[in-house]
């Protein structure tokens, strides 16, 4: 079979980020434009290069682009939930690959610490009943998984306690203090059976990235990060309710496919970057990707196995949604280009890191891999 | 019109799909829709059928009855007018039919809750245009 055509076509050539917490005194807006800056000035460009640009959790692409004085070929502003990161930044590999744009800007900005933003309530399908909020889907799955495979509350514990150790390892991460297996269990009930410290942390701040064609990107100011492959598989049927498979199948499909349009081997990968809204989506993606056989995710995180310097699969280094901020996978991705960069990480850095892979299990399962 | 009522959970937001739907249930009837061809039973009410995007359907009578396939708890106060239940719990109920729904499990306390308990419908009628169907467990066979 013929290579995939876009391997290692495009790549990753500038991360900005903010700080993350409560920053009243500006906005979404305001926060793009920060590491909109910082991700131009890291890849050695000037705005004048950028004839693309993709905005996510910004209200609006057309005042964002006046802000920061663009007017780009392509412009598109994305849906806002956190699936779209990854979707994101395929819609710019494909974009560039077709040659409508030649350096595509991607600016998350979110003020929803200051706002209060709260994930839940309002009107919905099930509202009358009481049933609302992403975490709460989250747990009906996972109750789901215990029934099935007897996993447990504690299993998720070892996800909360490792990308706390890792947040600790970042000084841009919001919560550093370690945590322990007690603690998170008796850390308060949200919605049971998750916890308090099963829930990511939702914040202020900005992750802008700078993508562009790997002809490009040899002559930047950093080295390239390239996207060796991609892949996603949606599951909107029924999508009312929690999905009866738990994503499984779908995680399957594009596990399927994105080894192998990377051309790299699962037990090739150093690092793993996990969408973590809440720890049962490390479960599922675990499984979902074949690192563990199914119903086995949460035997297989117990013990240090995502930790660094412990585990034989370091996932996310950076504290991750529940401890560095919830940037919506925004963070994620950068923090797997400055590990694939091995300069930027410090103590927090995966040695001899040379292919991180991004995993998202949601209702759009995602999966993207990333070599140096 | 309504009579002045206690009543401040959220209320069903009605659609053109979903109105007779809330009429039954006004009438204590729990319905769905049905494909005429493939007898495809399915929820929230559409355009469609999901399977094979008909239109030549109609509205049946359903069993009301059900098998619990997940829940949780509410420790998390999103809601006023869940405030004085809390905690309160949310069951994915796999109907007889096949559609999945979301409700809440009456006349049992959080810790009698188990995947696969046999649930029937019963209503809370909010006032003088809407029930709410609600599931408390059945005495007959687990499947």
């Amino acid at each position: 079979m013929a290579d995939w055509p876009l391997r290692d076509k495009i790549c990753m050539v500038g991360i900005g980020t903010t700080a993350y917490g409560s920053f009243p005194e500006t906005d979404s807006y305001g926060l793009g434009a920060e590491a909109l800056g910082k991700a131009v000035a890291d890849a050695g460009l000037t705005y004048d290069d950028i004839d693309g640009l993709i905005v996510n959790r910004i209200p609006s692409y057309d005042r964002f682009a006046e802000i920061v004085g663009l007017n780009p070929r392509f412009t598109l502003l994305t849906e806002t939930p956190g699936r779209f990161s990854a979707i994101s930044l395929m819609i710019a590999a494909q974009v560039l690959a077709a040659g409508e744009a030649s350096t595509i800007a991607l600016v998350y900005g979110n003020n929803g610490r200051s706002q209060r933003m709260m994930y839940g309530g309002g009107a919905g399908t099930w509202a009358p009943w009481g049933m609302t909020s992403p975490g709460a889907i989250h747990a009906m799955m996972y109750r789901r998984h215990m029934h099935l495979y007897g996993s447990t509350s504690e299993q998720l514990a070892h996800i909360a306690v490792a990308f706390r150790k890792h947040a600790g390892l970042n000084p841009n991460a919001v919560m550093r203090k370690p945590i322990t297996i007690a603690e998170h269990q008796a850390s308060r009930f949200i919605c049971e059976p998750l916890h308090l410290f099963d829930y990511c942390l939702v914040n202020d701040g900005a992750v802008a990235w700078i993508m562009t064609t790997a002809e490009r990107a040899k002559d930047l100011r950093r080295p390239p990060v390239y996207l060796s492959g991609f892949a996603r598989q949606d599951t909107l049927v029924e999508s009312s309710t929690p999905d009866p498979e738990l994503w499984y199948p779908a995680l399957q499909r594009v596990a399927a496919q994105v080894y192998d349009r990377a051309g790299i081997a699962r037990d090739a990968v150093d690092g793993l970057m996990i969408y973590d809204n809440f720890t049962p989506t490390v479960v599922f993606s675990l499984e979902g990707m074949g690192f563990c056989p199914r119903g086995q995710g949460g035997e297989f995180v117990r013990d240090g196995t995502l930790e660094l310097g412990r585990g034989r699969l370091p996932t996310n280094t950076s504290g991750g949604h529940h401890s560095e901020s919830y940037m919506q996978g925004w963070a994620l991705i950068a923090e797997a280009v400055r590990q694939l960069r091995r300069d930027e990480c410090g103590e927090r850095q995966i040695p001899d890191c040379d292919v991180v892979q991004y995993i998202c299990a949601t209702n759009c399962a995602t999966s993207i891999i990333f070599r140096r | 019109m309504a009579s002045p009522t206690a009543y401040r959970k959220p209320l069903p937001t009605i659609d053109v799909w979903n109105k007779p739907f809330w009429d039954a249930c006004r009438e204590h009837r729990f319905i769905a829709q049905k494909d005429n061809r493939s007898g495809h039973v399915w929820f929230p009410p559409g355009p469609v059928c999901p399977t094979n995007r008909s239109s030549d359907w109609r509205w049946v009578d359903l069993s009301g009855r059900g098998t619990v396939w997940s829940w949780v708890v509410f420790h998390q106060k999103y809601y006023d007018g869940f405030e004085s239940e809390m905690p309160y719990n949310v069951a994915t109920v796999e109907l007889d039919e096949g559609p999945r729904i979301m409700t809440n499990i009456v006349n049992t306390t959080n810790d009698k809750l188990r995947i696969g308990m046999r649930v029937g419908v019963t209503f809370r009628d909010v006032d003088d245009r809407i029930a709410i169907p609600l599931f408390q467990p059945i005495a007959e066979g687990g499947t």
